[in-house]
């Protein structure tokens, strides 16, 4: 599979990462011999096996559904690069 | 009192308890020695009066008779790790001004154990590297230079800032984190002692997060003891990490006896690589008859999925960063850019994340984009996760067949010149290739530097343990170290 321009261009959107028009080809070439190496493994016949979702066979921990933690909006807020109101502030959503 | 630096966490530990040595003298020769080491790029943030403070905690809990192992010896700590009121920002420009309110469970594990932090560690961007050249701060540089060179050479990565502040003496240990190899392979580049436990020992929480089922921290050290006794203060279990095991974290240097008369030894022929370098086939054989010396059989086994362990961790890890990545948008912390008129929050997103992320961590960012987008979920994403359980199988194989361990290089080459391997990163990703399939089995494993090449730098190999019995594996660990007696230090030079 080639990724052309176009392709590169709307990775790049859907990370919501900014990619300038000219930087484009370059991206796509990166991503070309980056999928390259990534083709060998269509060598292999997988139909039978299972995808692995946990390395380590455990049930994953359950706790009691109650609240633990809270009432620290100082602390949450304190890195954040602008907080108004005890709120995160950004720049409008909506037209 | 400036040689101080240079001891073991065994041998500062053992003269704290005598009362030949305080935390405070053993803490001041560190920083001193980091202090003089600014062109090693290896502590990023420095921070003294933290150090201070809890050296003088330590020796008046050392004095009062009940003291842990790690109290009062000093360490680093991979800015990857969350340190409260400390900056701790994966070596990215967009966690610039990171404080963090809160402190991740290994470095808050030490703290209470009262070890000593000296300071945060340089690192690839986010862990991803295997050069230490993504860094925002700039490179980390080896100590070790080539025997007649002055070409500045590599410390690994993504452990970079760690191995180097090892290796060249700057602190008694440091924390690291490995995700496909980036706490062996730098240790193995500076001929110091690299652990990177089962998958699940340590707690994750407090983190930043790379690719969260292959990332594990672990302790880099001087030697393999100190990798025991410093290992067992950072692992446990953590309700704050759903992945975190809830089993016993057992005494592993009392495990340390030396005595691998029995044991089998798996040597894996997958890991024979084409174009391998003579040397390195060379202290891999030596390495093998070290243990087989010290009592063990060898057996030569087979893990036939390995050349695709890379190919499939290439898949598997963007896309976790992906998604792990997604948090960097310019709202709860970090770096923001500056909007023009009329910017909305697409515009912030996109901005924010094209000037504050390093162009590999970008390019892995994009990459997972891709793999797991729709249509593609299956033919990338799912067929890796396939792959990846016939390499786990590979090695549940091998253990019920009765291996005990398994050797191997840690690394194709010895440190490379830093800027070399910059240009391709396909090139650059086949640094892992002995390291990653345990981190995509979620295996324990070591690096343990056994020897020296041509030009005089360090080589290391490769322990693989069955999962949670990493005492068994530090004590084969322990007898390669003692046979291999590698003793060499580098030159100081800065």
């Amino acid at each position: 599979m080639s990724i052309d321009i176009e392709t590169a261009a709307k990775v790049a959107k859907l990370a919501r990462i900014k990619v300038e028009a000219e930087d484009l080809p370059a991206l796509a070439g990166e991503f070309n011999a980056i999928l390259g190496f990534i083709e060998q493994l269509n060598e292999l016949d997988v139909d039978d096996i299972e995808p692995m979702t946990s390395v380590t066979p455990q049930r994953l921990k359950q706790r009691d559904d109650v609240v633990t933690d809270g009432n620290q909006q100082t602390a949450v807020l304190a890195n954040a690069p602008e907080a108004r109101e005890g709120f995160f502030a950004v720049p409008k959503v909506m037209e | 009192m400036s040689e101080l630096s240079k001891l073991t966490i065994t041998e500062a530990r053992d003269a704290l308890r005598k009362g030949d040595v305080t935390s405070v003298e053993l803490t001041q020769s560190c920083l001193n020695a980091i202090d003089a080491a600014d062109a090693l790029g290896a502590f990023v943030h420095k921070t003294p009066e933290i150090a201070m403070e809890r050296a003088a905690a330590a020796d008046a809990q050392i004095k009062s008779g009940d003291a842990p192992d790690m109290c009062g010896i000093p360490v680093g700590i991979k800015d990857l790790f969350c340190t409260q009121g400390a900056p701790s920002q994966a070596a990215s420009k967009i966690l610039e001004g990171f404080l963090p309110e809160y402190e991740s469970t290994v470095s808050g594990k030490l703290k209470d154990a009262g070890a000593v932090m000296l300071g945060k560690l340089n690192m690839d961007e986010f862990a991803m590297g295997s050069s230490n050249e993504t860094s925002v701060y700039g490179n980390a540089i080896n100590p070790w230079r080539g025997a007649g060179s002055d070409t500045a050479l590599t410390p690994g990565g993504s452990s970079g800032g760690s191995a180097s502040a090892v290796a060249a003496d700057l602190c008694l240990a440091a924390t690291g984190t490995d995700t496909g190899g980036s706490i062996r392979q730098p240790a193995a580049f500076t001929g110091t002692v690299g652990l990177k436990p089962t998958y699940g020992r340590c707690s994750r929480w407090g983190i930043v997060a790379f690719a969260s089922s292959l990332d594990q921290a672990g302790p880099m050290t001087k030697t393999v003891r100190d990798a025991a006794i410093m290992g067992a203060a950072m692992m446990g279990h953590d309700a704050k990490d759903s992945t975190s095991m809830d089993i016993p974290v057992p005494d592993f240097e009392a495990m340390l006896t030396g005595d691998i008369r029995g044991k089998v030894i798996g040597i894996p022929k997958e890991y024979r690589m084409e174009g391998m370098p003579a040397e390195i086939e060379k202290l891999w054989s030596d390495g093998a008859a070290m243990l087989k010396d010290a009592g063990a059989e060898l057996r030569d086994i087979s893990l036939p999925h390995t050349k695709y362990a890379l190919p499939a961790y290439y898949v598997i890890a963007p896309a976790e960063a992906s998604s792990n990545l997604a948090r960097y948008d310019g709202v709860r912390f970090g770096y923001r850019a500056a909007l023009s008129q009329g910017d909305g929050i697409t515009e912030m997103y996109e901005k924010t994340r094209a000037e504050g992320f390093g162009d590999e961590v970008k390019r892995r960012v994009m990459v997972g984009t891709y793999v797991l987008s729709a249509g593609f979920y299956d033919a990338y994403y799912n067929r890796a996760r396939r792959v990846r359980a016939l390499i786990k199988r590979d090695f549940d194989e091998v253990f019920a067949a009765g291996i005990d361990a398994i050797l191997t290089p840690a690394t194709p080459s010895a440190a490379f010149e830093l800027g070399k391997e910059v240009a391709d990163p396909v090139e650059m990703y086949l640094n892992d290739v002995f390291t990653v399939t345990v981190n995509l089995a979620g295996l324990p494993g070591i690096a343990v530097p056994t020897g020296l090449d041509a030009n005089g730098l360090p080589l290391g190999l490769q322990l693989i343990g069955r999962p949670w019995e990493e005492g068994e594996l530090l004590n084969a660990a322990y007898a390669l170290e003692n046979a291999a007696g590698f003793v060499a230090k580098p030159n100081k030079w800065w």
